[in-house]
């Protein structure tokens, strides 16, 4: 899935992230964790080209993601499902819209079943809210269609941040549900998280590596949690 | 970045497409405001274009290649200058025909002013010789000294020459009329590129949101490629048909020969302006296609 060789990022001059090396295999779930300004958020951009490392070499999908073009980008992009920290949505498209929005853009929107999507929103708990618009939802809704936008596409990779960061425990425990039922189903997960308890939660359901950032490196850091 | 596949879609259109970029009200009214501005008066450069062209030529054809001799003379001697000034004629270089106007052609002629019942033969009437000169023309200076030594009563009156200047002008006001309407239309591109650039500048957040979902540059720049064009068809359809019905209400005299009541279309040419439309929008496509993938690759 995703490969990286001595990867580096600094935003400045500063690397913020250096010495990056490791594989993300197919199948496999992640969590990342690190202190808040770590860098967890830059590496998952690094992980969908929205970012390019400044050294070394990360491969996306087999792809050089520096040698790759506009299109190439969009190309990748359609096999990711990314669930932003800041939740991106289109303000003036209700939820629905948002949600199949990468469908939209790829014109396979008339291939979505309306019964598949009226599913997804109710496994999300946004049934009742499916026609509001995205800044009419709370901090916690908006986190859930992020995630239902992130999987929509059947992507082969999701990458969520903090996607638990604004829902009760309960929700928390049903997103990562979903997510460990699409890992079993062959998708590879990457969850950035300060949430201990869900990574414990998490490991009692998958099996779960958990990386850690630190000083500008990524560790494993496996036996301490 | 298919121009083909751009030019399918925007036949197609998708009205799910269309919802991703919101709707701007202001750039949206002023798109169509201009354009349909744009195309009122494409019209009547296209119509000054076409009224000076059928003077010119007119004017060129009829007209700059007759003249006219005119002979006052007593009766008795009448028929003998005629004769003169056609024998005259017939040595002058540059004249293709002469005629001498017969009595009923003068009858004709006159009849308007005097009815039918003129006396002719009571009247002194000036004979009249109508000449058709060839496309180089002749030297009126020197024709007019020999028919002064030839017959004293000839008078050339060669009034149609002064239009030669009045037809070029014409023509020049065609040729105007037509670089008018590439400026029109070159004004309109301008106009739909600042429009396309502001809307795009103003949706840089969703088109950052349509590029994180995975939308192809493509995609994005033919969502505002579709909008333009219709405006721009949309504004130019309605400019063209105000401009068209303000052409056929004006009021139109008898004397085309006058350029503001002759400033209308004629025939056919009432179906030229229905280029307009089309031509807008073909400009704003290609302005707003342009400007989309400039802009795009600006945007980071
Ligand atoms: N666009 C940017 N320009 C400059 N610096 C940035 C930019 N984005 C992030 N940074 C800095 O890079 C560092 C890492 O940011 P990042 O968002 O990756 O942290 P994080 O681990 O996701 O933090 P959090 O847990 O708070 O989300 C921070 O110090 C941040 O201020
Ligand atoms: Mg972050």
């Amino acid at each position: 899935m995703i490969e990286m060789q001595d990867a580096a990022y600094g935003y400045g001059a500063e690397p913020l992230l250096s010495g990056l090396s490791l594989h993300l295999a197919p199948g496999s779930f992640h969590f990342l964790t690190g202190p808040s300004g770590a860098g967890k958020t830059t590496f998952l951009k690094l992980c969908y080209a929205e970012l390019l490392p400044t050294g070394g070499q990360i491969s996306i999908f087999g792809h050089t993601a520096t040698g790759l073009s506009r299109d190439g980008i969009a190309d990748i992009r359609q096999r990711i499902g990314v669930v932003h920290q800041d939740c991106q949505f289109l303000d003036h498209l209700p939820l629905t819209e948002n949600i199949a929005l990468p469908l939209t853009v790829t014109s396979k929107g008339g291939l979505v079943q309306e019964s598949n999507l009226n599913e997804l929103i109710g496994w999300v708990g946004l049934s009742a809210r499916a026609n509001a618009k995205p800044p009419e939802l709370s901090g916690g809704e908006r986190q859930r269609a992020a995630l239902a936008r992130a999987i929509i596409m059947d992507p082969d990779l999701i990458l969520a941040d903090e996607p638990t960061g604004n829902v009760d425990w309960d929700m928390s425990l049903r997103l990562l549900n979903l997510l460990v039922e699409l890992n079993k189903l062959g998708k590879t997960v990457v969850i950035a998280t300060h949430d201990l308890a869900l990574i414990r939660a998490a490991k009692q359901r998958v099996q779960a590596r958990v990386l850690r950032i630190q000083g500008g490196q990524i560790i494993s850091a496996g036996a301490d949690l | 970045m298919s121009l083909r596949k751009d030019l399918l879609g925007l036949m197609r259109g998708d009205s799910q497409a269309d919802r991703v970029v919101p709707r701007s009200g202001q750039s949206a009214r002023l798109t169509l405001a201009t354009s349909a501005a744009m195309a009122f008066l494409a019209v009547f450069a296209m119509a000054l274009s076409m009224a000076s062209g059928r003077l010119a030529d007119r004017w060129s054809d009829a007209l700059a290649q007759s003249s006219t001799i005119r002979i006052s003379a007593p009766p008795a001697e009448l028929e003998a200058q005629t004769w003169a000034v056609l024998t005259v004629l017939e040595q002058t270089p540059g004249i293709e025909s002469a005629r001498a106007l017969s009595d009923a052609d003068q009858q004709a002629l006159l009849a308007p002013w005097f009815g039918p019942d003129l006396p002719l033969d009571d009247l002194p009437i000036p004979r009249l010789i109508e000449i058709t000169e060839t496309t180089d023309g002749y030297d009126a200076d020197g024709l007019r000294l020999r028919l002064a030594a030839e017959a004293p009563g000839a008078v050339l009156d060669d009034h149609s020459r002064w239009r030669t200047p009045l037809a070029e002008a014409a023509g020049r006001l065609r040729i105007l009329g037509w670089l008018a309407l590439v400026l029109i239309l070159g004004a309109t591109a301008a106009m739909v590129t600042l429009a396309a650039q502001a809307a795009l500048s103003a949706n840089a957040q969703v088109i950052r949101v349509l590029r994180l979902v995975g939308a192809r540059d493509s995609y994005i720049a033919l969502a505002f490629v579709r909008r333009f064009t219709v405006r721009a068809l949309t504004g130019a359809a309605v400019g063209t048909g105000i401009g068209l019905l303000a052409i056929a209400i004006l009021p139109s005299a008898r004397d085309t020969a006058a350029i503001l009541t002759g400033l209308s279309f004629s025939g056919t040419g009432w179906l030229w302006p229905l280029i307009i439309p089309p031509l807008s929008a073909a400009t704003a496509f290609t302005a707003t296609r342009i400007a989309a993938f400039r802009t795009l690759r600006g945007l980071q």
